[in-house]
């Protein structure tokens, strides 16, 4: 008797085991779409990467474009603004990491530059302290952005150089896909 | 449902038959869900042939080919007056779609203008933009004209028809587009064309389709009944982009859930054996 | 709870007794659980799960749309295409969202004619039944709202026509169906309005199916002999019942999940069988559809309604329409009053049966009325079916119970299972 009722046993609990699995991972296959379904749609994503045109963008002028709902700051410098950024001692700085998505390393001002002139400065315009939108063209203590929330001053490179702000301006994934072109993200 | 036999009465019990057991219910519904499908039927007595297109049946799907010849007419022919105003550029490089190179929709984008809110302006359009809207406001849009429209309906309203053989949304605009006559005339000041598909046998729209409109690179055949197949599949594929993704998801969930109703009957059966078969 | 009687909770850990002190919510999953449910109850009976499952589904698949779906009248159909192209799964909650209302219909119409069938709504369910015709009159006016959301035409129309029924109420309607409307037609007031109630019936749904399960729970299931459960003892009452967790838990999964089978085909191959092609076609307040048809599920009371085409009396044809769809559904909410029968079950009922199906036929041809032009002969088969429905519950529920002589019925439930599953006699035993 004993003997003969033991194979069931084990049949059964290996079917129970089995329908629990299988009613788990039919659970567990309905549930991934409900959280996916709220991740960023692919209208949202195909805006993930922009083409800005540049071709009339004037020497020592600056254009705000929307990239991911949020400021993009382009500037094309002028030999001063470049010489002014490049003529301070790293150890000045508050913040010595270039923050620039396409080439990590040291706040240098040809860490901070899109190409090799060091003419184009792009950064997500948004203070790196509590978010506000610094004002450009010149302005604060150090001739680059001035944050009009809590007084951060950004030099010509866009780095922080007095105020509350922690953090240089970051610059986003951006590269240029010919002289007129350049592509954010 | 299962209808469970009718065991034989043990002699001697005081039982009535039990014709109520069987639970008759499921095919009655079964009919009522086809009934409801019956409500489909919309008026038309137009004739509308049934085409055989790649997409149908459970594992049928677009054919890519077929969609870039359907999108060259629409871009040739039907956009002069039509828009698609629900389907975005990037969407015709997606796969399972026309399947275009990422650089081939951007060049095409670049023909449509847009008005663009924020610059307050036209601009040339982009990837992420949608096709326009209908130049022309008596031209409807054509984005969802494939679901909008029942090709086959009835017998009787009861829906049998759009079961076996589906809604026909693609199969009534191929059919309206090869179903012109010839004849025409004038009503109120408006040319009416005969077409054997529309119902009431009269439509607004002139022939827009000729043999060889429409060049194909590949030197594809290029004739009425071929035209007008291709491009009702390119419209089927901007009413239903989805559609792969939907079979393919259909057929997982269907195997699950068999395979989790076999596994649930077995235990069920296994759970009730005491029950049910007791020993004396 | 009261009802059957069973083992009582009995908090265990140290854990289950803190809690049991503070909150007795152990006790009630235990007695909900363990609830004596009788041994005999047949596939009719599974529905109830499967109706609880689509509340759900419908709730969860809802919030999910919502995220996504803008209630504007300039807005609303483009969000759907919205979330059926860009949204991520988008497509699949939108077609179970709107085959999952199908299902749910069927499920209900199943368990109501289930009710009908078994008596289950005869004396002491009375108030189960009450609140099941609640529940469905939520469902009703839930999937009503829910369809114009889209803003295709025959949301539009499917809108205009409906609220036009509260138009024909003499005197007061204008003002009534300006009330409703926000306005002087659909419009935009209506859909956001709509939406709102959409939203919110679903949770009221939800709390009126809470108080049907407690009452039926007070009462004990009905059964397919309509023979109550033996109640003298727990000994006697176990003879009589199974617990219903594992035995119908499983069972009920069962048929779940073999339903949802059928369902999976529908939105994975024939999302839009059940749809209307009019409604990919934006609402268009100049143009309207060559024929105005509701969704399937409100059929047989459409056809109902425009089953009275002359005046009787002082009373129009349009308001004895209206009075007739509502009264169509009070006499089913009265059915418990109306069944003067003392036997429960139809099964021991042979005159009944007939007039049942007979019912259920007629149910199905004012569905297919409730589908059709109103010409030729659909009118005068309207109002045929439209008198039997009344016929039914009116005078047949109550003679039946007078004239008919009704079988046989067993002693207890314990003997109508063991003519189903007799004992077998074990080896063993005959030795």
């Amino acid at each position: 008797m004993a003997q003969a009722d033991e194979p069931a046993g084990n049949r059964r609990d290996f079917l129970y085991v089995a329908t629990a699995a299988t009613g788990a991972v039919a659970a567990g296959a309905a549930t991934w779409p409900l959280i996916d379904q709220m991740n960023p749609s692919a209208d949202v994503q195909a805006l993930s990467s922009i083409e800005v045109d540049i071709s009339d963008v004037q020497l020592g002028t600056q254009i705000v474009v929307k990239w991911l709902g949020k400021p993009v700051f382009i500037r094309r410098r002028t030999q001063p603004e470049i010489d002014a950024a490049r003529d301070v001692d790293l150890s000045e700085l508050p913040d010595n990491d270039s923050r620039n998505a396409n080439l990590p390393g040291d706040a240098s001002d040809a860490n901070r530059v899109l190409d090799d002139t060091g003419e184009w400065l792009v950064m997500l315009g948004v203070c790196t302290h509590l978010g506000c939108v610094p004002l450009g063209d010149g302005a604060g203590e150090f001739g680059g952005w001035f944050c009009p929330c809590h007084g951060s001053h950004y030099d010509t490179s866009g780095r922080i150089r007095k105020g509350p702000a922690p953090q240089n301006l970051p610059i986003p994934t951006a590269a240029f896909i010919d002289e007129n072109t350049l592509r954010l993200g | 449902m299962t209808a469970r036999e009718t065991r034989p009465m043990p002699r001697g019990q005081l039982m009535p038959r039990i014709p109520g057991r069987r639970a008759a219910f499921g095919p009655i519904l079964a009919l009522a869900t086809c009934l409801g499908g019956g409500a489909l039927a919309a008026g038309g007595a137009g004739h509308i042939e049934d085409f055989a297109f790649s997409f149908e049946g459970p594992f049928g799907s677009f054919d890519e080919h077929q969609l870039q010849r359907g999108l060259q007419i629409y871009t040739e022919v039907c956009s002069a007056c039509h828009g698609l105003r629900q389907v975005p550029f990037r969407t015709l490089g997606d796969a399972g779609g026309p399947h275009l190179a990422v650089e081939q929709v951007k060049a095409y984008a670049l023909q449509f203008e847009i008005f663009d809110r924020e610059l307050d302006d036209f601009r040339p359009a982009r990837p992420s933009d949608k096709f326009p809207e209908s130049p022309i406001e008596d031209a409807p849009d054509l984005s969802l004209m494939a679901k909008a429209r029942a090709g086959f309906s009835g017998p009787y309203g009861l829906g049998i028809n759009q079961f076996l053989k589906g809604t026909g949304g693609p199969e009534y605009i191929a059919s309206i587009l090869t179903g012109y006559t010839g004849k025409e005339k004038e009503e109120f000041g408006a040319f009416l064309y005969e077409n054997t598909a529309y119902p009431g046998g009269w439509i607004s729209m002139a022939p827009p389709l000729e043999d060889g409109i429409v060049e194909f690179r590949d030197g594809h055949a290029n004739d009425v009944h071929h035209l007008a197949e291709d491009v009702a599949a390119f419209l089927m594929w901007t009413a239903e982009p989805k559609l792969a993704a939907r079979k393919q998801a259909g057929f997982v969930a269907v195997a699950l859930l068999v395979v989790l109703a076999a596994l649930l009957y077995l235990t069920n059966k296994k759970l009730w054996a005491p029950i049910k078969h007791r020993r004396t | 709870m009261a009802g059957i009687p069973h083992d009582p909770y009995v908090p265990n850990t140290r854990i289950e007794k803190w809690l049991h002190a503070r909150l007795p919510i152990g006790g009630l999953i235990h007695a909900s659980l363990t609830i004596p449910t009788p041994k005999n109850l047949n596939w009719m009976w599974i529905w109830g799960i499967v109706l609880t499952f689509c509340l759900v589904l419908q709730i969860v698949t809802g919030i999910v749309l919502v995220m996504h779906y803008t209630p504007h009248a300039s807005m609303a159909f483009d969000s759907v295409e919205h979330i059926m192209r860009n949204v991520n799964a988008g497509w699949a909650f939108r077609y179970i969202h709107a085959n999952g209302a199908s299902l749910f219909f069927i499920a209900v119409y199943a368990h109501m004619f289930r009710s009908l069938y078994y008596g289950s709504y005869k004396p002491p369910r009375e108030i189960t039944w009450i609140i099941g015709m609640l529940i469905y009159l939520a469902m009703m006016a839930t999937a009503f709202m829910g369809y114009v959301l889209p803003w295709g035409q025959m949301s539009f129309w499917g809108a205009t026509v409906i609220t036009g029924l509260f138009g024909a109420i003499p005197g007061v309607g204008p003002i009534i169906q300006e009330w409703l409307l926000g306005g002087p037609a659909v419009d935009n007031a209506t859909l956001t309005r709509f939406f709102s109630l959409h939203y919110l019936l679903p949770f009221v749904i939800a709390g009126l199916v809470i108080v049907h399960i407690w009452a039926f729970h007070t009462t004990g299931n009905n059964n397919p002999t309509g023979i109550e459960v033996r109640r003298e003892s727990k000994e006697i009452a176990r003879k009589d019942t199974v617990p219903f967790w594992p035995f119908y838990v499983i069972k009920d999964l069962f048929a779940l999940v073999f339903i949802l089978v059928i369902f999976a085909v529908f939105v994975g191959f024939m999302p839009n069988f059940l749809g209307h092609p009019d409604n990919y076609i934006e609402a268009n307040p100049l143009s309207t559809p060559d024929h105005i048809v509701p969704e399937w599920y409100f059929l047989p009371f459409y056809a109902i309604l425009r089953a009275i085409t002359f005046d009787v009396l002082f009373l129009e044809a349009k308001f004895l329409g209206v009075l007739m769809m509502f009264g169509s559904m009070v006499v089913l909410a009265l059915a418990p009053w109306l069944d003067t029968s003392a036997v429960r079950s139809g099964r021991y009922r042979p005159s009944f049966k007939w007039w049942f199906w007979l019912l259920v036929l007629d149910f199905l041809v004012l569905m297919w009325c409730g589908s059709q032009k109103p010409e030729g002969l659909v009118p005068t088969i309207s109002l045929i079916g439209t008198i039997y429905w009344f016929l039914y519950f009116l005078i047949i529920l109550p003679l039946l119970g007078v004239l008919e002589k009704p079988d046989p019925r067993p002693a207890t439930i314990e003997s109508d299972f063991d003519a189903h599953h007799p004992p077998e006699t074990s080896p063993e035993a005959a030795e």
